[in-house]
């Protein structure tokens, strides 16, 4: 079984350590411009957020699956998992709020002991909720493969993943089987309704390049897909979201690996576009930790870069109006996040 | 000096070009793009085609730019690679179909 970078006690698995290699790993990356000056370029550094609209919970790192890319470093081999009473903490902070959407990540989030209490905590709330499922946990035990149903009976929004619409390089960056299963849990998810026209269940998959380069434009990439799991497997889905993949934990592992991180980079930097930026997620989503801690995104949160400490820095201590006014830490990272048509949990940002 | 002919740095630097001829590589440039761009054909297709002509032309530069963008806009390794062998027929074909020019000219000078 592959193992986490935790587990392994790799150099990448140290967050200080992926922010030195970032700025400092070659000359091309020292002589960069730094996030900052972009930002300062076009006015919007400090960069602050426009209003919390989504509520971010990873629920656990923990995972079915070890992933190539994974920003989370999850896997089997991870315990961090949200406990019930911090998942009191988020209750209470919803219900204390205006925030419409709550978005459940992980790891796989329904491997969290509490996840269908919670969801149906949320539900009662009247809150919109998305669930960012890997679809391979769909087939595997039984309590997860009535999962499909639970989401319909809350009309749960399920946004999963699904690199690319063919076996081979789905299964080089996601693991060996996880096309087929994928395709299973679609056709499941399909049968109920979720992606059908008029049943007012949403699916929307999520694409993300499977090597070295940038997602191409959203809308003919789901065009593309639509066509080719229509014509396969007879497949039918809502939207695609195109997310490029941020440096850090697995990815930028990989990058280091196929030495290709200065021109990755290089990339990244060159394709700022200044819109992609005043749209970033972190401007209207806080990412709360499997340990209650509050982010930005939830790559500060891989980063171990909590939210600025004038602000509240744990679910505990929710006051809405301070993290609004909070200042979002940012680093060479964020660059992921400005390339091209900008890239979010909810595709491109422009 | 360089002492090699193709350099992979020297594909970032196609636009300075510009540098001693500033219209005329604007107007190329603006065509270039122009030619990209999503139309009847899809902006895929299109990098498609440009892949198999970058094999035709034998241009390095074109092949890693156009393997990229290929990538980059959702075409699979299997579409690449008949992108390539359609490359390959027509460049084979076009050899081979003269030999009916050589047939004629044969037939022509023999008894
Ligand atoms: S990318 Fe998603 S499915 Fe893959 S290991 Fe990471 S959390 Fe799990
Ligand atoms: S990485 Fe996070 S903090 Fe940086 S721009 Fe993206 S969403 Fe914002």
């Amino acid at each position: 079984m592959i193992k986490s970078l935790k587990t392994l006690s790799h150099d990448l698995s140290d967050p200080a350590y992926q922010l030195d290699v970032l700025n400092n790993y070659s000359e091309s990356l020292r002589q960069q411009p730094k996030f900052k000056e972009k930002l300062e370029e076009v006015d919007l550094y400090p960069l602050r957020p426009t209003g919390i609209e989504i509520f971010q919970i990873n629920v656990g790192y923990m995972c079915n699956m070890t992933c190539k890319h994974c920003h989370v470093d999850a896997g089997p081999d991870r315990d961090e998992v949200m406990t019930k009473e911090t998942l009191e903490h988020c209750l209470e902070a919803l219900r204390n709020s205006d925030i419409s959407t709550v978005d459940l990540t992980g790891g796989a989030p329904e491997m969290n002991p509490h996840f269908r209490w919670f969801v149906e905590q949320v539900s009662d709330l009247g809150k919109e909720i998305i669930v960012r499922s890997n679809l391979t946990i769909l087939t595997t035990a039984p309590k997860y493969q009535e999962l499909p149903e639970f989401f319909a009976e809350h009309d749960v929004e399920v946004t999963c993943s699904l690199p690319f619409y063919n076996k081979s390089r789905t299964d080089r960056q996601r693991g060996e089987g996880t096309y087929d299963r994928s395709i299973e849990a679609l056709k499941k998810l399909n049968e109920i309704g979720y992606g059908i026209e008029g049943s007012g269940l949403e699916l929307n998959l999520v694409y993300n390049p499977t090597g070295a380069f940038l997602p191409g434009s959203q809308e003919s990439l789901e065009k593309e897909f639509k066509r080719q799991l229509d014509r396969k497997h007879g497949i039918r889905f809502n939207n695609l979201f195109t997310i490029t993949n941020l440096p850090i934990s697995r990815y930028l592992n990989f990058l280091l690996e196929s030495d290709n991180l200065d021109e990755y980079m290089d990339r990244l930097i060159t394709s700022f576009n200044p819109s992609a930026a005043k749209g970033v997620m972190c401007r209207n989503t806080i990412s709360v930790g499997w340990d209650g801690t509050l982010y930005d995104c939830d790559f500060n949160q891989m980063l171990e870069m909590p939210v600025e400490e004038e602000a509240p820095q744990h679910i505990s201590e929710w006051n809405e109006a301070k993290l609004n006014g909070r200042e979002i830490k940012i680093n060479q990272h964020c660059f992921g996040c400005t390339a091209g048509a900008g890239s979010s949990c909810g595709g491109t940002t422009t | 000096m360089s002492d090699s002919y193709y350099n992979p740095k020297d594909l970032k630097k196609f636009e300075d070009v510009g540098e001693f001829g500033p219209e005329l590589a604007e107007k190329f440039f603006d065509y270039y793009g122009a030619v990209f761009e999503e139309g009847a054909l899809s902006a895929r297709e299109k990098a498609l085609i440009a892949l198999a002509v970058s094999h035709t032309v034998q241009c390095p530069y074109c092949i890693d730019a156009y393997t990229t963008e290929s990538l980059e806009k959702g075409a699979s390794e299997e579409q690449m690679m008949e992108a390539v062998h359609v490359a390959s027929a027509i460049r084979g074909g076009s050899s081979l179909v003269h030999g009916v020019q050589m047939m004629n000219k044969t037939k022509d000078l023999s008894m």
